[in-house]
């Protein structure tokens, strides 16, 4: 199968305009983007994709040993780059993906030209002299539930079947699919992600970087976008006046002004 | 007809009445929250649960306060942006945080529009689910159970499949021999089988075949089929006398109410200097094509021939062949012919010709090898088993 079938990758948006690849996180899939789409795709060129086994897409070439680190996602961010011929690319990667972002624009420096990293976090479980937010016993809760509540998750993330009559447009397929995941592959992508360390990794970021984050944020609180933005050279930092981790939901104006700013397009 | 009687309006009027009570006391939780999770009423049921009280958590803390990390990622991971997408969620299995551990819940939410200028409300219910949890539990423990049984017996399939297949190809002055074979599911033994082996007089036997059916039945078939053909070959040289023989086997096991048949091309070869000459006979089987040195690709004339086992007095048909270095003879089952490629169209006989001519000429590792990718590249179209083998003269230089 292909990058772009595999991928379920989709190129929308104005032509001439710049650049973003939009990445989802460990969660939902491409539809994360739903809300700032339409937004952003009046003058910028828009490529979305999935991370494979998200949200139902073709889990094929997925396998335990490459997805238990953040590499190999970069690597499936890399090969679309490469396969589209993506150039002058802003990759804009949402929670986990951010740092994924990070490390496919350091395999792809020819191509990534700029980052804007949402909610990002560099390290989710405390550290000597860091607040990640959780602590190791926190995340062993969080994987030991992945494998004792495999139902729960499961169920949450098999679509349900069901017709929304008050609102067509969001039409019968899409009812929580786009949250969907194998349990298995979820397990090995909360692995990585809730594991990962690439604190390391934000001193190599050598393009203009963006920085947003919620005011309120469960998972990514502000003094890890502040240590993000700290330790990425010139990057900037914009708080968004918003609660929880997925700001291009609960704000999407917002999160569109500041991603359409960074990249210098008019709204 | 009757209408109520004034006890049963009195009831009724009275629970009206008490509708508070029932958001406080009811069979389950109930919680509002403002948009960015603030909770703003909760009921008493819930706050039992959780072993806190309203003071507490109205106006300070959030829904997710009530939750473990796992079921806090969770939610934030999943449930929020469900939510605000598709206004509601429904049934999502969360665990809340309670003074003697963890209770595991159901949790269904609604978001409710704010009336005018007012800010919109998300509603929750929350169900004990600790009897669900446990019986998830054995349901787990028993999809564990099933998983590692049903691995038992794709092991058990792939050993009998590997019996039915010689280990590797005998190798064969002066000739070139390549053989592949791809499994229709790993949890059955399929129906192709193939051979090369010694004959006296510096000859050598070959054949490809399907039996039919699949599994057990098939692996016992084939297992006859190979043992028949093989001793039948020692004793007859005309490759027709062998098929022959062969279907009087079958015919017997038919007669014994149990129908069992094949299709199946079975050939002698020798070498005549540089190249091969072979006779073949065939059973109802596709017939082979030959990739010639010149690029050029022959269908063995070989139509005609009937089902082995399967018919009274069956005709068999029978080709005279001479292969010059450069050739290659490919015999293969209709797994491979019977595909379905892009959801749709069966890959017919004239596909592999069309295939074959992109390929020849091409010597037998190559020509098995570029098939088995295109059995590859099937994949789930790809929904019978399928066996390649392919012979050739020596090419000069070759390896061997």
């Amino acid at each position: 199968m292909d990058v772009a079938n595999r991928h379920r990758v989709r190129v929308t948006g104005h032509e001439d305009g710049p650049l973003l690849l939009l990445a989802h996180g460990f969660g939902c899939d491409q539809h994360m983007w739903r809300l700032v789409e339409p937004i952003l795709a009046r003058t910028c060129r828009l490529v979305l994709f999935d991370f494979p086994g998200a949200g139902g897409s073709p889990a094929s070439g997925w396998s335990a040993e490459r997805y238990s680190r953040l590499d190999g996602y970069a690597e499936d961010m890399a090969a679309i780059c490469r396969e589209l011929d993506l150039r002058d690319v802003v990759v804009v990667g949402h929670s986990v993906a951010a740092m994924i972002g990070v490390l496919a624009a350091g395999l792809e420096p020819d191509r990534v030209s700029g980052l804007v990293l949402v909610t990002p976090s560099p390290r989710y479980i405390d550290d000597e002299g860091y607040r990640g937010g959780f602590s190791r016993a926190d995340i062993d809760e969080l994987l030991e539930s992945l494998e004792s509540n495999y139902l729960g998750w499961s169920a949450a993330m098999a679509p349900v079947i069901m017709g929304n009559p008050e609102r067509p447009e969001l039409g019968q397929e899409l009812t929580n699919s786009f949250c969907r995941m194998d349990p298995r592959i979820a397990q090995v992508f909360a692995r990585a992600t809730f594991l990962s360390d690439s604190r390391d990794d934000l001193a190599t970021v050598a393009v203009p970087t963006l920085v947003l984050q919620c005011a309120q944020d469960a998972i990514a609180p502000p003094e890890v976008g502040a240590y993000v933005h700290e330790h990425i050279p010139g990057s900037r930092l914009v708080t968004l006046d918003a609660t929880g981790h997925c700001p291009q939901l609960s704000a999407p104006e917002q999160t569109a002004a500041a991603i359409l700013s960074f990249v210098g397009a008019r709204p | 007809m009757r209408g109520p009687g004034a006890e049963l309006v009195e009831a009724v009027l009275d629970e009206q009445a008490r509708s508070a009570e029932l958001y406080e006391a009811a069979p389950c939780g109930l919680l509002s929250t403002l948009p960015d999770g603030t909770i703003v009423r909760i009921n008493a049921t819930l706050l039992g649960w959780v072993g806190r009280t309203g003071a507490e958590l109205v106006g300070r803390g959030r829904f997710t306060d009530l939750l473990t990390v796992g079921g806090r990622i969770h939610y934030e991971t999943h449930i929020a942006p469900l939510l605000a997408m598709q206004g509601s969620v429904g049934g999502f299995a969360l665990e809340l945080r309670t003074a003697h551990g963890r209770l595991p819940v159901l949790v269904s939410a609604v978001v409710s529009a704010g009336d005018g200028a007012g800010p919109s409300r998300v509603r929750f219910v929350v169900f004990e689910a600790r009897d669900r949890r446990s019986y998830e539990g054995e349901l787990l423990q028993a999809r564990r159970e099933a998983d590692r049984e049903r691995e038992r017996i794709q092991r058990l399939a792939t050993v009998l499949q590997r019996t039915l297949l010689p280990p590797r190809l005998p190798e064969v002055a002066g000739v070139e021999t390549a053989a592949y074979y791809h499994p229709a599911s790993a949890d059955e033994v399929g129906g192709d089988f193939y051979d090369v082996f010694a004959l006296p007089g510096d000859r050598w036997g070959f054949f490809l075949g399907d039996v039919c059916g699949k599994g057990p039945g098939a692996a016992a078939l084939t297992s006859l089929t190979r043992y028949t053909l093989r001793s039948a070959a020692a004793h007859d040289p005309d490759p027709v006398a062998v098929l022959t023989n062969l279907d009087a086997v079958l015919a017997q096991e038919h007669d014994r109410g149990n129908p069992k048949f094949c299709t199946v091309v079975y050939g002698v070869l020798r070498t005549a200097g540089e190249a091969v000459e072979m006779v073949l006979a065939s059973g109802g089987h596709p017939p082979p094509l030959v990739l010639r040195a010149d690029g050029a690709v022959d269908v063995v004339d070989l139509v005609g021939g009937q089902l082995v086992g399967a018919v009274p007095e069956p005709r068999f048909t029978r080709a005279d062949l001479r292969l010059v270095p450069g050739d290659t003879l490919l015999l293969y089952t209709d797994g491979l012919i019977e595909a379905r490629v892009d959801g749709g169209a069966r890959y017919e006989e004239d596909d592999l010709l069309r295939f074959a001519g992109a390929l020849a000429p091409a010597p037998p590792a190559t020509v098995v090898e570029a098939i088995a990718a295109l059995l590859e590249d099937f994949g789930d179209g790809l929904d019978d088993d399928a066996a390649l083998l392919a012979i050739g003269p020596r090419r000069r230089g070759a390896p061997g």
